[in-house]
């Protein structure tokens, strides 16, 4: 489903002592089935643009085109919801939102309010429950007896279970331990390639953005400042740093590796092992430094 | 949607109001709600309004926000103002629509009535408005210090004040997050039948209690590990100061008070 911002704005509480502008002059365009990471610094913006993705924000200014929907300013609630079941939100701390006695009542929610049958639901949420690393009895017990790591593959089975095309990620991995969050950012890996999803992942992790993403958009103060390969956006590590962001380790090593040796490899490393060989080309017997 | 709610909300800005101590603020509201009650006919109600919007003046706030924020309030003013007008059956009719007839009596204490109310609500409002809640809860505290003398637990009413308001913000901000993950979910919860619309509260309602009670642990175990003890010897950093303003107010709610003894028919 092909993605496109129109000269986007927006401004929180439009008309009262307390507007804020938080988005401005937007154009990005997401083509079907790409990975995309947004990165950028705290209250730069990028939340405000995922809820611009499926109608929980609408632009004050400019368009939001998802698939055939369009979303503008005062855009009727009926036409988004058909919007909404297209695109799935994983948002931060997902689990804040599971409310039903039972794990598998919780996961046939979404499905079941965009008309899905009962049976169609279950089929689903037994299949996914395993898909997120579960095992199926979880599925009769009360979401509030998990572990934070438990419910939060729970509510994010409960977005998957709508079947989106579009799935929109914002720190889906915030506060878990490092195994849980490899393990989740692989499994949405998995099913982005599975599937054909667009995956639209907002991180501050910029380890994964260089290892799953395809492009990476840089927001910065409500604008959109840069866009482009995760080697091309780590290239410019200056620019990077200016903004309060990070680069991944393997990137920052290049960064001292070159400031120290004052040997520029060959092209922006992303993997330990591309690095290697970089610095092997560069270095003649052993005598880098 | 909250966006526009003015109730209970405050807004920082630079006025006479917002400098004036909380304390002076506190008994003028206080002497304003029972000076409402002496207006009885048009001049005095007439007098009433020059005063709240003076007051509203002074605030340095943004008119249209105000009305814009004053809006729920409309309907039930125009509620209050409907009974009265239809079921005050006093002096000589003046409207005959067959089964509800208008008395003038009946117009009179309408409109009387929906002032009053008005009034009220726009000058309360403007309290908070121009009060952050933690300078509301310091006045009020040493409002109510003298009740300390019979065992009345103050410091504590005030500190449970404080905490309630310091999370309305920070529950209205997680009703929101929680919405729109529901909605995302397919959740309806502004259209659609009555009966799904009450059943659509439930996925808010459920996640957001048992947040708040988790918030409400956490705090006390927080207060617990830094050795809270109540007021008992505590000092405080922001000191409130009485000026010239703030006695100035008060002569002035007192010469209304006057005013209206005297026109008051």
């Amino acid at each position: 489903m092909q993605i496109t911002f129109q000269q986007v704005e927006y401004r929180y509480s439009f008309n009262t002592p307390f507007e804020k502008l938080a988005l401005q002059d937007i154009n990005l365009s997401i083509p079907t089935g790409q990975f995309l990471a947004v990165i950028g610094h705290t209250g730069s913006g990028k939340s405000t643009l995922l809820q611009h993705l499926n109608g929980l924000l609408k632009p004050t200014e400019g368009l939001v085109q998802v698939g055939e929907h369009q979303i503008k300013a005062k855009q009727k609630a009926k036409s988004l919801k058909s919007v909404r079941q297209k695109v799935g939100i994983v948002f931060q701390f997902p689990e804040h939102q599971l409310f039903e006695e039972t794990v598998l009542k919780d996961i046939c929610y979404g499905p079941m309010n965009f008309g899905v049958s009962e049976e169609d639901a279950i089929r689903r949420a037994k299949e996914l429950i395993v898909k997120v690393g579960l095992s199926e009895e979880v599925l009769n017990k009360s979401p509030f007896d998990l572990s934070g790591g438990q419910m939060r593959r729970v509510a994010i089975a409960g977005v998957l279970a709508m079947n989106p095309e579009v799935i929109v990620l914002d720190e889906p991995t915030a506060g878990l331990d490092p195994r849980g969050q490899r393990e989740i950012m692989d499994m949405f890996y998995e099913l982005h390639q599975e599937k054909g999803l667009t995956t639209i992942l907002v991180t501050h992790s910029m380890e994964d953005a260089a290892h799953y993403a395809e492009e990476i958009v840089i927001m910065h103060k409500g604008r959109l400042k840069r866009k482009g390969s995760p080697e091309e956006i780590f290239s410019s590590a200056d620019e990077l740093f200016e903004m309060g962001l990070d680069v991944p380790d393997v990137v920052r090593f290049q960064y001292q590796f070159e400031h120290k040796s004052g040997k520029k490899l060959p092209k922006t490393c992303l993997t330990i092992e591309e690095l290697a060989s970089a610095i092997r080309t560069v270095s003649d017997g052993g005598e880098v430094l | 949607m909250m966006e526009k709610m003015i109730f209970g909300r405050y807004v920082p800005a630079k006025s006479i109001l917002h400098q004036m101590d909380p304390r002076a603020k506190l008994l003028f509201i206080f002497g304003f709600i029972c000076v409402v009650f002496l207006a009885n006919n048009f001049v005095t109600y007439g007098l009433l309004g020059l005063f709240t919007f003076s007051a509203l003046i002074l605030s340095n706030l943004s008119l249209r926000f105000i009305i814009g924020g004053l809006k729920p309030i409309l309907w039930l003013i125009l509620f209050t103002f409907f009974l009265h007008v239809f079921f005050t059956k006093e002096g000589p009719v003046i409207l005959d629509l067959g089964v509800l007839s208008v008395h003038e009596e009946g117009l009179r204490q309408g409109i009387f009535i929906s002032l009053r109310f008005f009034y009220l609500i726009l000058v309360t409002s403007l309290l908070t408005l121009t009060t952050s809640p933690i300078t509301i809860t310091d006045g009020l505290e040493t409002l109510l210090n003298p009740l300390k003398k019979v065992k009345f637990p103050v410091h504590e009413l005030a500190l449970m004040m404080s905490i309630s308001l310091r999370f309305i913000p920070t529950l209205m901000e997680e009703t929101d997050k929680i919405m729109k993950a529901q909605i995302a979910r397919g959740a309806e919860f502004s259209s659609g039948p009555i009966k799904d619309r009450i059943k659509a509260i439930i996925p808010l309602l459920i996640p957001l209690f048992v947040s708040a009670f988790k918030r409400a642990e956490d705090l006390a175990t927080a207060m617990e590990a830094r050795g809270y003890q109540g007021g008992e010897g505590r000092t405080k950093y922001r000191l409130l100061s009485w000026h010239k303003k703030d006695t100035g107010a008060l002569v002035v709610l007192a010469l209304l008070t006057v005013v209206l003894i005297i026109f008051r028919g």
